[in-house]
């Protein structure tokens, strides 16, 4: 009762939480169950990565604190020699599944997370161009695309990877590894972006409000920035979701093939690779558990990528 | 008119559920057409008059859907039709002109195939019989050279053209009566002027009973014999179209007529009607013109307004306007 | 009286043509679209300036053309005294772009959908580095809206209302002429009336130039005070509203008048006009009239006929008088 005569003195306006609460875009969230279902699965392993080193039971990457004697220790078994316990079992080294899982979700994630955002920057910069500018610039930049388009992402990847690494010297090849990792899938994944971006500009540009913008006597880069980006970020949303589950694959793949993160600083593929040469002797966990981790999260980040998808198109609501 | 109507729509009530509760684009319509009559129904954007058209042909998109009320097809209830039956019927005795003629050709068949195809299905006739008939309506409708131009496709056509091929399709299986959204709207005038005249031509040599639906009062005056002005879903005036246009009963019709610019007018100060038609899930209470109404008193804001039943039968107010006296007397 | 907008032998040819490899494929020559051809006329300084004419007849272009959003292919406009397409003094460009502004067709693209109003109307002041402070709450009430909507997006308004907010962004930067694009075929004829009457009003306080572009004949009547008729890109009649209502002199400008719908014309029963439109990129030799013409004689097949002055009008037709 009190809360109404608030709201009735407030104005006809709800407040701005109560109105972003109530649009669509929650609504449709709020009624997918396997949007939310995701959403939690997603939000729970990025605060678990996020938070690692709180949560994590061990450093891994401490070797002062690993001990041999705990090598091969079975999920939920106390340790026969030392008598410690570990939840997802230790590997080899007798590091500790649980916590080498969230440690290489970070990494997982970062380089996911940096992908992207390389890929998306430059798609969105070279669709953006394309659609906008025409010409010969248009067609040198979507044959580029083509071109790429040819060959799998994972092949580019490698090769870029490859390139790069023989032009670091050894002595910080480890430690490049990462960013070297994050450039060859950014570099790989940006043709999705500019071919929708590029698609939605030639849209956008033949509209009224850029003519409208053009006659003010706006600079182009103006015009594509502040009128025609905003516009086209929609779709680029949905994308990016989907890339980064794609992107995340990618490392683990790239990690699997030993071409990825290094072993010292293991992500989700790196621990599988690890994993998959004790699967036959009997040690199922320690692959079993990032596998299903990688599976989790990816698979988790596409049902969001799917669901933002039918959200934000217009002709489905 | 003793005769029963080609088609009676009666109470009919359309209803869209939506999460922000139930709108109502049709509300409560009842009209009749007779064989060889056009009757214009006219109102702005969001009127429900596109709505009511569907409505009678079966071609609502879910969720929208008929509540209540019949459409009556020579007498027969044809609203609970669904499927085969519906299909058939559609094309048979009903048929749909649409305002853009681009879209509702098939561009992948000339249009030859695309009549003859609607013939066949609803005409027990032979493959031969149907080609002939197929150019005899190019031809009715006035596509010069109808023998060779039956091997086009839709996109060797122009606008005008094309949309005299949609009357075609319409018009090939005979059908007792024709409904026409907006058939000119996207037409230039000369070429509207061709149209609205075809349409008059068709409607009085075969008899057709047109519903001739339209945003434009000038296209209404034209060619309808009566006209249903529509308002937020309801009827709000109803009758013979000099009648309506020039003697307008209801507030929202006087004021639709004042607010054309006039050739005869001049340049004089264009009458207003202030605001815009409410979006259906915001209807203000009482009558739903009553916010934008000048002769609005206490119980038009209270009371929902009338239906056309429970007046007199041509305008759906509680005060209605006798416009003509009103001239007489300023006169 | 002086000249604000000075128009001469105007031309915009388009190149629709396909591909350079799908013409030699096929065989076909480049296709060139005459949006506009050979079109002169002056608008007057605070009058109203309406050209009228069915699609394809070239008018959009010539709009747009004259704000500087098309480059013509042969002749000039000169906007006070300046013409845009040759002037190489900065300055005085964007002098002449700050007096010209536009309203377009469709008020639902011509709104930034992700902007506030208040940064779409201030937008033309703001991109000159111009006080923007109170400026779009100010000329929000002068369209007849509340300075409350300035903080408010574009769909939460009506096909009217953002008409309104088109005008006020237009205004911003106290131009002299607005170029009005179909102002009003995308409304109701309730809400054509409101925005009618606003601009007629704002004319008035402003003292403004309008060049008013529009098929509707009974809009054109109402609003303009000269106007010129356009058919396949050329102007084949100019004359004061009156004149041209009252005797028509170009066939053409006959035969539209006696097409479109009248309110009044209950059940007329008339020959409706002969024929089409034709194709731009073909179109008929000599007057481009002369297929659908009832007073065609063999002449008007062969030679195109020159603007000829009668009394106060002026017509491209060689049988007018």
């Amino acid at each position: 009762m009190a809360e109404t005569r608030v709201e009735t003195r407030a104005g006809a306006r709800p407040s701005r939480l109560r109105r972003a609460w109530q649009s669509d875009f929650t609504w449709s969230f709020r009624h997918s169950p396997v949007a939310v279902a995701a959403f939690g699965v997603v939000m729970i392993l990025i605060l678990g990565a996020v938070f690692a080193p709180l949560i994590a039971p061990h450093n891994p990457f401490n070797p002062a604190t690993l001990n041999l004697m705990n090598g091969f220790t079975p999920p939920g078994q106390a340790n026969e020699f030392t008598g410690e316990l570990f939840l997802l079992g230790t590997d080899d080294q007798g590091r500790d599944v649980f916590s080498t899982i969230l440690y290489g979700m970070r990494i997982s994630l970062f380089v996911g997370v940096s992908a992207v955002l390389l890929a998306m920057l430059l798609g969105v910069m070279l669709g953006l161009m394309a659609g906008y500018v025409g010409g010969w610039t248009e067609s040198i930049i979507m044959r580029v695309a083509d071109v790429q388009l040819t060959f799998p992402a994972i092949l580019v990847a490698m090769l870029i990877f490859g390139i790069a690494k023989g032009i670091t010297p050894p002595e910080y090849r480890n430690e490049m590894a990462i960013w070297v990792l994050i450039l060859a899938i950014g570099l790989s994944d940006w043709v999705q972006f500019a071919r929708v971006v590029r698609g939605a500009t030639l849209v956008e540009k033949n509209k009224e409000y850029v003519q409208a913008a053009k006659l003010i006597g706006r600079s182009p880069f103006a015009i594509m920035l502040r009128h025609i980006l905003p516009n086209v970020l929609n779709p680029v949303l949905v994308i990016a979701t989907i890339s980064l589950a794609l992107a995340i694959i990618a490392e683990a793949t790239l990690s699997f093939l030993g071409v990825g993160a290094p072993p010292t600083k293991p992500s989700l593929g790196t621990l599988i690779r690890i994993g998959q040469e004790f699967m036959f002797s009997g040690e199922w966990w320690i692959l079993l558990f990032p596998a299903t981790t990688l599976l989790a999260l990816a698979l988790s980040i596409n049902l969001m990528g799917d669901w933002l998808r039918d959200a934000l198109n217009p002709r489905l609501r | 008119m003793t005769d029963t109507p080609v088609l009676s729509v009666r109470d009919l009530t359309v209803e869209i559920p939506t999460r922000h509760g139930v709108l109502r684009p049709v509300d409560d319509m009842s009209f009749d057409i007779h064989a060889g009559e056009i009757m214009g129904v006219v109102g702005e954007s969001g009127a429900g008059k596109s709505m009511t058209g569907n409505a009678v042909i079966g071609l609502l998109d879910p969720p929208a859907r008929i509540v209540s009320g019949e459409v009556l097809l020579s007498g027969t209830p044809v609203h609970k039709l669904k499927g085969d039956a519906l299909r058939r019927l559609r094309g048979k005795r009903m048929g749909m002109i649409f305002q853009d003629p681009q879209t509702s050709l098939n561009p992948l068949l000339t249009v030859g195939d695309q009549l003859s195809e609607t013939i066949l299905e609803h005409l027990n006739v032979t493959q031969q019989e149907a080609r002939k008939r197929a150019i005899a309506a190019l031809e009715e409708v006035g596509i010069p050279a109808a023998r060779q131009r039956i091997g086009s496709y839709p996109h060797e056509f122009s606008g005008g053209m094309r949309q005299r091929v949609v009357i075609a399709l319409a018009l090939c299986a005979e059908p007792d009566l024709v409904i026409a959204d907006e058939p000119t709207t996207a037409l230039d005038v000369s070429v509207q002027a061709q149209i609205i005249a075809l349409l008059k031509r068709l409607c009085r040599d075969r008899g057709v009973a047109v519903m001739l639906v339209t945003h434009d009062m000038g296209v209404i005056a034209e060619a309808a014999d009566r006209v249903a002005v529509m308002y937020a879903g309801r009827m709000a005036e109803l009758g013979p179209v000099r009648e309506v246009l020039t003697n307008a009963r209801h507030p929202y019709t006087a004021g639709l007529m004042e607010s054309t610019p006039l050739a005869s007018q001049g340049r004089k100060r264009l009458r207003q009607i202030p605001g815009a038609m409410p979006r259906l899930g915001a209807l203000p209470g009482g009558c739903a013109f009553s916010p934008r109404c000048d002769y609005a008193q206490d119980r038009c804001r209270q009371e929902p307004g009338p239906t056309l039943k429970r007046c007199d039968g041509r305008a759906a107010c509680w005060f209605p306007l006798n416009t003509a006296a009103k001239e007489e007397a300023k006169a | 009286m002086s000249a604000i907008i000075k128009v001469e032998n105007l031309t915009r040819i388009f190149d629709v043509s396909k591909p350079w490899l799908n013409r030699m494929i096929e065989r076909q020559p480049k296709a060139l679209l005459t949006a506009v051809s050979e079109v002169s006329f002056d608008v007057e300084r605070n009058s109203v300036y309406a050209l009228v004419g069915e699609s394809g007849s070239g008018k959009s272009t010539i709009g747009k053309i004259i704000v500087g959003l098309v480059a013509p292919s042969e002749g000039t406009v000169e906007v006070e005294g300046v013409d845009l397409a040759s002037e190489s003094d900065a300055d005085k460009i964007d002098a002449v772009r700050a007096d010209i502004q536009m309203i377009f067709q469709d008020p639902y693209a011509s709104l930034n959908p992700r902007w506030r109003v208040r940064d779409i109307i201030a937008e033309p002041v703001a991109a000159r580095g111009g006080k923007t402070a109170g400026l779009a709450e100010r000329l929000l009430e002068q369209v007849g809206l509340s300075a409350a909507d300035a903080g408010k997006y574009p769909h939460e308004f009506s096909g009217g209302q953002r008409q309104r907010i088109c005008i006020a962004r237009a205004l911003s930067s106290e131009p002299k002429i607005i170029v009005c694009d179909e102002p009003t075929s995308a409304l109701d004829v309730s809400v054509q009336s409101q925005v009618l009457n606003l601009m007629s009003d704002l004319r008035e306080e402003f003292g403004l130039t309008y060049l008013f572009i529009s098929h509707d004949l009974t809009v054109v009547h109402h609003m303009a005070d000269m106007i010129g008729v356009l058919y396949l890109g050329r102007l084949v009649e100019e004359a004061p509203r009156d004149r041209l209502f009252s005797a028509p002199k170009h066939p053409y400008t006959q035969m539209l008048f006696d097409a479109a719908p009248r309110m009044d014309a209950f059940g007329r029963e008339v020959e409706p006009p002969k024929g089409e439109i034709p194709d731009a990129i073909n179109p008929p030799s000599g007057c481009a009239f002369h297929p659908r013409c009832p007073l065609a004689i063999p002449r008007c097949s062969q030679e195109r006929p020159e603007m000829r002055k009668i009394g106060q009008t002026r017509v491209a037709c060689h049988m007018a008088e």
